[in-house]
């Protein structure tokens, strides 16, 4: 079995710096990404698309090729296409690839697993047609693929900059429906103090808008009283704003409300998480190399928090030198010495969060759903249903396993964990802290047998 | 192309046969499953294990499940899974999803 100096799971921008710059530092490195390409998801594809689309996307995009092509002269060993699903003791990850599972022996682990789209329970988010934002987006920059009569809703940047792309690519979506409030933004306003990159950010945001008023897409603020209407599939979205109520017909609903760290590997390793107020979600806790509780595990980019692309790069070239400097290929004073422009830009990138946070905040229907709306995709568990539980006693998401099966479905609690945890906290009067969260066990993908037995078949070869 | 899918495709490969539900579609050579049916016009992927609500694919990144089919009658998720030619596609059965 292959023994590296470490291991680094997920190929976005977190990932792939840490990698090139470990492997200069001669640690040998294994990458492994469950994508078939490397880019994670800012970059999703760049490789590919960034020739066929680059202008669609835009430069933000397209930067990430510099990462790509710092890679591929690393030396690293980029196991694309590589699904992990256990991380053990020791440490060793367990992976597929191609159906059949495989083990790879490390000494460090850089968790580098980005982020997922903070779920938004509405009513009818379930059917076919509805999608996330970053879905649609996906679709895009791999696929080249557009969808023809698509209404986007809820916030944030990332809203803005799907539409951006959609109209860029000819078939603008029907409107933008915001649930952020103009007093948002202007609230927000105070947050960006003397940080010239935060006054950037919100040019970038406002030329976006602008593009899409030039582009002819309307579009609505302050929406409350979403739904999404339609028997088998997404037909219409109706909702109230500006006074009055709205049904707009489609065949797709782009939802979007922020994004929120990819906890599931982190959470398999016991490392202690903390509630941040401010991002609504909880982060893992790290020190100031992005090393975890558990001593050899270090966490990067938005698994770490959410930072956008450019806080994940910088993140992860500093845990990658710190385990350079563990591993004595470095030493405290070098360590110290490359690290400190690394802090500076993150710190000035990260001097732009508290405006983002206050302008676009989650929508509120969705973090506190009506009774009759399904949380939990998988296993169909309602917003009433979790209240109820919580009448009955049940103080924390773990125990609400033994009322009904709220988390247990394929997805394992991704798009439920969060909506759980603050139903209960916010029926049982106490904090998401002291609420908690899922325990998250490995397979953290569903394994086959026969993957298993292809697992052990090649280790035995490798006995042999 | 297909007029009646809400979806439009940009790319243009080569074109290769495989069956959904018994039925034959040509989709690309290469491309990603799940955005190859949606653009195919198919919307409703599978349905629930609990309530037999139709479902389609929702987040694009592997982490919903949504998107689950059957090939070879191993559970997968079209998303993450890349067209092949002569490729049999079925809708999962009614939980399996949760055996593995
Ligand atoms: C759908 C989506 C679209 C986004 N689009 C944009 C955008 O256009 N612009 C922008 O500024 N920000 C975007 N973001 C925000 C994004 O999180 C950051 O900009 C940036 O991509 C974070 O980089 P990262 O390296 O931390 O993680 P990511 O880029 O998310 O990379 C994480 C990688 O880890 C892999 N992975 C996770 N778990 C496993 C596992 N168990 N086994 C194997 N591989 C695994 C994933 O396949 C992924 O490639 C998007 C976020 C999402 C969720
Ligand atoms: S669409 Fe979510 S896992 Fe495939």
């Amino acid at each position: 079995m292959t023994r590296v100096d470490l291991a680094i799971i997920g190929a976005g921008p977190a990932g792939m710096a840490a990698a090139a710059l470990a492997a200069r530092q001669g640690l040998r490195v294994t990458l492994l990404d469950e994508q078939p390409r490397a880019g994670g998801q800012i970059y999703r594809d760049v490789d590919r698309a960034a020739a066929l689309r680059g202008d669609l996307l835009g430069p933000d995009y397209t930067h990430g090729a510099t990462l790509t092509a710092a890679l591929k002269h690393s030396g690293v060993d980029h196991v694309s296409g590589a699904v992990v699903w256990a991380i053990e003791e020791g440490f060793a990850l367990s992976y597929t690839k191609d159906g059949r599972g495989a083990q790879v022996m490390a000494d460090r682990v850089l968790l580098a697993t980005g982020a997922i789209e903070r779920p938004m329970p509405l009513p009818g988010w379930t059917l076919p047609g509805v999608m996330t934002a970053g879905a649609g987006q996906i679709l895009l920059k791999q696929s080249g693929v557009l969808a023809r009569r698509a209404v986007l809703v809820g916030t944030g940047p990332l809203l803005y900059l799907t539409a951006a792309q959609m109209l860029r690519a000819g078939t603008p979506p029907l409107a933008l429906v915001e649930t952020a409030t103009r007093s948002d933004l202007l609230g927000a306003m105070r947050h960006l103090g003397g940080a010239l990159r935060g006054w950037r950010y919100l040019l970038k945001g406002l030329g976006l808008l602008a593009e899409l008023k030039r582009g002819g897409v309307k579009r609505h603020v302050g929406a409350t009283g979403l739904a999404i209407e339609g028997l088998a599939r997404a037909e219409a979205l109706s909702f109230s704003a500006g006074g009055k109520s709205h049904r707009i017909a489609c065949d797709t609903v782009y939802l979007h409300h922020g994004v929120v760290p990819n906890v599931q590997a982190a959470r398999s390793l016991g490392i202690a998480h903390d509630w941040n107020a401010a991002q609504a979600c909880f982060l893992p806790r790290l020190d100031i190399w992005g090393q975890s509780d558990v001593p050899g595990i270090y966490v990067a980019g938005d698994s770490a928090g959410i930072g956008g692309a450019k806080v994940a790069e910088e993140a992860g070239r500093l845990a990658a030198l710190h385990v350079a400097q563990a591993a004595g290929r470095i030493t405290q004073t070098e360590l110290d010495r490359q690290a400190a422009p690394l802090r500076a830009t993150l710190a000035r990138e990260r001097a732009v969060r508290p405006f983002l946070d206050r302008a676009y905040p989650p929508c509120p229907e969705a973090l506190a759903p009506a009774d009759a709306t399904l949380i939990c995709r998988c296993e169909e568990v309602t917003a009433g249903d979790i209240r109820n539980y919580a009448s009955l006693g049940c103080v924390g998401p773990n125990q609400a396993k033994a009322f009904g099966r709220a988390g247990m479905g394929p997805c394992q609690g991704r798009y439920c964990g969060l909506t759980v945890t603050a139903l209960l906290a916010e029926a049982n009067g106490q904090t998401p802290d002291a609420t908690g969260y899922y325990r998250v066990r490995a397979p953290l993908k569903p394994v086959t047998l026969g993957e298993l037995a292809q697992m052990d078949q090649t280790a035995q070869d490798a006995a042999e | 192309m297909n007029n009646a899918s809400p979806f439009l495709e940009t790319e243009t490969a080569s074109r290769v046969t495989v069956t959904f539900a018994g039925a034959p579609l040509d989709l690309p050579l290469g491309a990603n499953l799940a955005a190859a049916l949606l653009t195919a016009g198919v919307g409703a992927f599978r349905q629930t294990p609990v309530s037999g609500a139709p479902r389609g694919p929702f987040c694009m990144m592997g982490a919903c499940f949504d998107c689950l089919v059957e090939i070879d009658g191993v559970a997968r998720q079209a998303c993450m899974t890349e067209v092949t030619a002569g490729l049999q596609i079925d809708r999962p059965h009614e939980g399996d999803h949760d055996a593995g």
